[in-house]
């Protein structure tokens, strides 16, 4: 850890009604990042990955979801920590954009067909460092320069859907770095893109963090990102944190049977060929995420995890310290 | 965009003249003839006068050759002489009432498009409050009442009741001009002839707008920390307004019909009054020549509206 926390999340539990019952898509979440530190959020769909970021930005679907316990710790320009969890609207509002920023999966979509590309980014400027329209339009530009798009002038005037997804996603990046946030919040960044520009793309991360220090929360679904991108990671799975650790360490010695099934259900390229010579299926977790609102008792991977004992359907297993900084949810941890 | 919108008028013209056909013939299957319309009752004439008159007006000549008199005259921008207003001529009458139909054709739709698109954004903004199911019963009504229906009920209770309004005509007949006098003359028959537009163009803004709401880029904007209010205003409803325009636009021609019912309650000295008496009296050059120019508005109109869909969407090109 290079400085104090910008993000310390603690405890927290988000929850949403569905049907008149109250479901538990986040809970006991623990996470802190530091500035100019990349954490990674992993976890399959519905592990409450999405949820966390949403959390933390205060954009929860207002008439169903909202965050019913714990706190998030953040350091924003100010230097002041505040508690995300107890600002109003309007203040949520100011640090949004502002001091975090978001950067969403669908670079199709993110953007709004009818403003061109250089409104769009000039936008937050204008609301948070209250730049005049044209101040903030020559930044617009010199933001595209900087995220790597070629003839920026030209492509400030056109809009979404003159450019490609690649050039789109770029575009995204330059609106959530216009002022200058303290945190970036990467939701999938590059799961919408081919695999080319997704390298581009993960390369442009760690130069604008190399140059500007933020600290990124990286969520995605996918480890090979994860290796290119992360310091830390978290895995994610039911709506705990079931593993986390430096990347080195967990992808070395992953401590939970859930973490050693994801890291197995990669195909490598000559692994793959191989078995498939064989006849044999690529391997994958047996079962499937339970859905939240039948949680099973005790550990929620117990009912697909092949360590599991009788002691694992007792008690959720609370966080163990494994060395170094390394956590894992499961009671076996020193077997798997 | 010129060439594009030459072709569109070319068109437009190949419509108009297809337009006058079907009216033509549809007008000669229609019983009853202009020269019952046209003799006074009151005078004993034989079958050969009334002959002579039609032989003298070309009636008796063969369809097709009357169809191709008239399109000759008129492609030369001559509609003709009224059969029942002696030596009137159509192009003057019709102008002359096309004014006052535009003014309250547009009075109308201004109030709808105001009206329909504000409660609609309240409505998908405060999605199932009771504001939201109160706008969407007065728009039930709206939609299932017809205009002579509504026409008929509103001056009944805002002119005769409870004398809000003059109950007909333009203007105070003998006054001197006054635009307060035209704007309480206009304000009844506009709002009437907006309800059945309003309610139609809120429910379309409803559902577009809280279509809208839920794509990324709102979210998106909601990241970036844009205020709630800009949030809809500026993010959502460009957007939403979309498919609206393109209600808007179809329903003009629709208003026509619509502006005719308001005009022949209230009086009003428009093209829709013309019309009627022109068909009571089967006066067939002025029917042919309004029929035209309404067309002729109509196809301006639905170009005018592609137009602006262009303007406010710019992944549509126009060309």
């Amino acid at each position: 850890m290079r400085t104090a926390p910008i993000l310390d999340i603690s405890g927290l539990k988000t929850v949403f009604r569905i049907g008149g019952r109250q479901v538990a898509a986040v809970q006991d979440l623990e996470l802190t990042i530091a500035s100019g530190e990349t954490l990674a959020l992993v976890g399959e769909s519905g592990s409450g990955k999405s949820v966390t970021s949403l959390s933390i930005m205060g954009l929860l679907p207002r008439a169903v979801g909202k965050v019913a316990e714990g706190s998030i710790l953040f350091r924003g320009k100010a230097g002041q920590a505040r508690d995300l969890t107890k600002l109003d609207a309007e203040g949520m509002r100011h640090i949004r954009g502002n001091d975090i920023a978001m950067v969403f999966q669908e670079p199709m979509t993110s953007l709004n067909p009818v403003y061109t590309i250089g409104e769009q980014i000039a936008e937050p400027m204008r609301i948070h460092l209250r730049l005049s329209h044209k101040d903030a339009a020559a930044a617009a530009v010199k933001l595209l320069a900087d995220v790597g798009i070629p003839d920026p002038e030209r492509r400030a005037r056109q809009y979404p859907h003159e450019l490609s997804g690649g050039m789109r996603q770029r575009a995204t990046i330059a609106m959530a770095l216009s002022c200058d946030p303290v945190l970036l919040i990467a939701d999938e960044p590059t799961t919408a893109l081919d695999v080319t520009i997704q390298a581009q793309i993960l390369d442009l991360f760690q130069k604008l963090q190399a140059e500007r220090g933020m600290g990124i929360l990286f969520v995605t679904h996918n480890l090979g990102v994860v290796a290119e991108i992360a310091d830390r990671v978290a895995v994610m799975y039911a709506g705990r944190i079931v593993e986390t650790g430096t990347v080195a360490d967990v992808f070395r010695h992953p401590r939970h049977p859930y973490t050693i099934g994801l890291m197995r259900s990669v195909p490598r390229l000559g692994e793959a060929t191989e078995l498939r010579r064989k006849g044999i299926p690529l391997p994958t977790i047996a079962g499937s995420v339970p859905s939240l609102m039948l949680l099973p008792k005790g550990c929620s991977f117990a009912p697909r995890c092949p360590y599991a004992i009788d002691a694992c359907r007792a008690d959720v297993p609370p966080l163990y310290e494994t060395g170094s900084g390394q956590k894992s949810r499961c009671i076996r941890w020193q077997e798997v | 965009m010129l060439p594009y919108i030459l072709r569109r008028l070319a068109t437009g013209l190949l419509m108009l003249v297809a337009l006058s056909m079907l009216v033509f013939v549809l007008l000669r299957l229609a019983p009853g003839d202009p020269i019952d319309a046209y003799v006074n009752p009151n005078v004993a004439m034989s079958q050969a006068e009334m002959d002579a008159i039609r032989a003298r007006l070309g009636l008796d000549q063969p369809l097709p050759i009357q169809y191709l008199a008239w399109l000759r005259a008129a492609a030369t921008g001559d509609l003709g002489y009224s059969i029942q207003r002696n030596g009137v001529r159509v192009l003057p009458l019709v102008l002359e009432r096309i004014g006052p139909t535009i003014l309250l054709m547009a009075a109308g739709l201004v109030i709808a498009i105001v009206i329909g698109i504000g409660a609609g954004i309240l409505s998908a903004v405060r999605r199932n409050s009771p504001t939201d199911i109160g706008f969407s019963v007065i728009a039930f009504f709206g939609i299932s009442s017809p205009a002579f229906l509504t026409a008929l009920l509103g001056l009944y209770l805002f002119s005769v009741v409870l004398r809000w309004a003059p109950s007909g005509g333009m203007l105070t007949p003998g006054a001197p001009f006054s635009i307060g006098d035209l704007l309480a003359h206009l304000v009844l028959p506009a709002c009437l002839l907006s309800i059945g537009h309003a309610a139609l163009i809120m429910r379309y803004m409803r559902a577009s707008l809280l279509e809208v709401l839920n794509q990324d880029y709102v979210r998106t904007a909601r990241a970036k920390g844009v205020k709630e209010f800009w949030v809809i205003m500026k993010h959502a409803v460009r957007n939403a307004l979309l498919p609206v325009v393109t209600l808007i636009g179809s329903t003009i021609g629709i208003a026509v019909g619509g502006a005719i019912f308001i005009e022949s309650v209230f009086n009003w000295p428009g093209m829709g009054l013309l019309l009627i008496n022109a068909v009571d009296t089967r006066d067939y050059p002025v029917i042919m020549g309004a029929t035209l120019i309404i067309g002729a508005c109509v196809i301006v109109v639905n170009l005018l509206t592609d137009i602006a869909y262009a303007a406010v969407d710019p992944r549509i090109q126009v060309a």
